[in-house]
């Protein structure tokens, strides 16, 4: 380090982005803290950060105990893996047919997708319960999935991503013979592997967020996603367990803050890309 | 001859070809058709149509209506709370959110070794289980064993009793609101900075603009449009869909002062099972959001052409 001054803008700059992270940041510390304390703990020193008695591992075997933690977990993955699988199997040859062949329904399908963007799930949300009921589909994964399949979103997305793809690519692939499917599977999504992960990120961060849906089809534990697992544990557990509370918290945070801290910059780009093409 | 044949199989062959190049894109692209038929334009029609009948779940039978929903809804209490709540909710979510997200991306953009650091924690809330920390902050919030309260009284100031009364309720969730989507904003803007040309900057150096200040009111500001326009929109259409917080904390209450939009649809569609009048009210719902669609683009086609 030189010892010239260092300005007194940086300093502020600097002292405002820490007092800010520090607010952003006040939630996660108290999470932890308050995951490794006793009732009494918990009861008088609010603001002393490091726990008296090291309760951490009673608290999270309450939380182990009395959440089914695995469960909710894989309910979360196989749904969120599910709609995400499904979407990008619909949306890519969708948006391949609009983008690259010549496709008289294309301005049609184009008025869709955005008359699409402007419905979410609470909109439909009320004929599909019923329809769903109707069926005896309710508390299923067909039911948490179903609806999700389709994404106008990612038709979107991949529709400008394969508009700024090169037409030779295409033309050398189907001289070679390939057929359309050929194409798509060995060369458009190869070459698309950027907006898969994209919208991967954005599809997950949307579906394992999400407490709308399941809360309406599910209602047995065996189905639960993991907000709606925590709801179920909070209800149940209700009064002043903030240990064991905030112990089953931290469990169901981690997988994505974690998948966060190890690909934030694909995390950043994806909300980025498909943030600002939305 | 031959080459007179030739050329009459040629525009044939073209127009065949087109046919099956035609053929197979609908082939492609008739998966994401039904789909979207069966999940978005359906359902979007029957809530409409739903929305004009008496129709409950568990009772077979149901009749028109015609707008009997609709003046019930102008006459609704609860609906009208609810639709005043989720105002001033999005008033205060929206443009805090939007102002701290651009200030904290100003504030990256000129830092140098911590950038990353600061990024990552602002962007942290966006990652994390909205319901999760929910929870968290109901343990902040807590009238006698939150740490929020307890930080008041070293200051000698009485805390209130944040989620649990009518005058402040909606004020602690607007607060969880900005601290999730502030991280959000930033990013957005952060993106739409790094666009910015830097020669415009060495510009308007020349011309003038000597402070910082200047600098951000004749570049950054009027460049950030697009980016601002997009960062509004989803702002605004995101607070006029909280639920979760709603739900997680408070369950509208208490005497439904956090009474929100979709919180008054779920109660209603799915906890009273009263369809056909959870309907008209979705259908509210959704015409406050081609509104805000519609006011985008509005916007967009008349001031914000910088490209």
């Amino acid at each position: 380090m030189s010892n010239t001054a260092i300005p007194a803008g940086r300093i502020i700059r600097f002292a405002l982005l820490s007092l800010g992270a520090l607010m952003i940041l006040a939630p996660y510390i108290f999470m932890i803290s308050t995951a490794g304390k006793t009732q009494s703990d918990i009861f008088t020193a609010a603001l002393s950060l490091v726990p008296q008695h090291f309760y951490f591992a009673e608290n999270f075997a309450k939380a182990f105990a009395k959440v089914p933690m695995a469960t909710l977990l894989w309910n979360g993955v196989v749904v969120c893996g599910l709609i995400f699988l499904f979407q990008v199997v619909v949306a890519i040859p969708c948006a391949y047919a609009m983008a690259k062949l010549k496709f008289p329904a294309a301005r049609l399908m184009m008025v869709l997708v955005m008359l699409g963007l402007l419905v979410p799930i609470h909109a439909t949300a009320l004929p599909l319960y019923v329809a769903f009921d109707r069926m005896s589909l309710l508390n299923s994964y067909t039911a948490l999935v179903a609806p999700f399949t389709i994404s106008v979103f990612a038709i979107f997305m991949f529709l400008q991503f394969f508009r700024a793809m090169p037409d030779d690519l295409l033309h050398a692939a189907r001289l070679d013979g390939m057929s359309e499917l050929g194409i798509v599977a060995r060369v458009i999504v190869p070459n698309a592997w950027p907006a898969v992960t994209a919208f991967a990120i954005f599809s997950v961060v949307a579906h394992w967020n999400d407490l709308y849906w399941p809360l309406i089809v599910v209602s047995k534990q065996a189905y639960a996603t993991p907000p709606l697992g925590l709801m179920y544990f909070r209800a149940a557990e209700a009064g002043d367990d903030y240990g064991a509370l905030m112990a089953a918290t931290l469990i169901i945070t981690l997988p994505l803050v974690a998948a966060f801290l190890l690909a934030q910059k694909r995390f950043v780009e994806g909300i980025t890309m498909t943030g600002l093409k939305g | 001859m031959s080459s007179v044949a030739a050329v009459g199989i040629v525009p044939d062959a073209a127009a065949l070809h087109r046919r099956s190049e035609g053929r197979t894109a609908w082939l492609l692209a008739a998966p994401a058709i039904v789909l979207l038929l069966l999940f978005v334009l359906l359902p979007v029609a029957a809530v409409i149509f739903l929305g004009f009948t008496d129709f409950e779940l568990g009772y077979g039978k149901f009749r028109l209506v015609g707008f009997e929903n609709y003046a019930h809804l102008l006459n609704d209490r609860t609906f009208r709370r609810s639709l005043w709540n989720t105002s001033v909710y999005t008033a205060i979510v929206a443009p805090v959110s939007i102002v701290l997200g651009l200030g904290v991306a100003l504030l990256i953009e000129g830092e140098g070794r911590a950038r990353g650091f600061f990024r990552t924690v602002y962007f942290l809330p966006v990652a994390s289980l909205i319901v999760a920390m929910a929870t968290v902050w109901q343990y902040i919030f807590h009238p006698t064993i939150g740490p929020l309260n307890a930080l008041l009284s070293l200051a000698g100031i009485p805390g209130p009793n944040w989620l649990g009364a009518s005058n402040t309720v909606l004020y602690s969730l607007s607060i969880i609101g900005i601290w999730q989507s502030i991280g959000f904003n930033m990013v957005l803007f952060l993106a739409g900075l790094t666009a910015i040309p830097r020669e415009l900057y060495a510009a308007a150096h020349v011309d003038g603009a000597r402070s910082a200040l200047d600098r951000f009111f004749l570049v950054t500001w009027p460049m950030l449009g697009p980016t601002t326009l997009f960062v509004v929109t989803i702002s605004v259409t995101n607070a006029v869909k909280v639920f979760e917080t709603v739900k997680m904390l408070t369950d509208g209450g208490p005497n439904k002062a956090s009474e929100v939009l979709l919180f008054t649809i779920y109660q209603e569609g799915f906890v009273y099972l009263r369809v056909g009048y959870a309907s008209a009210m979705t259908v509210v719902f959704l015409a406050i959001l081609v509104v805000l669609m519609f006011l985008q683009y509005r916007v967009l086609d008349r001031r914000v052409h910088y490209t």
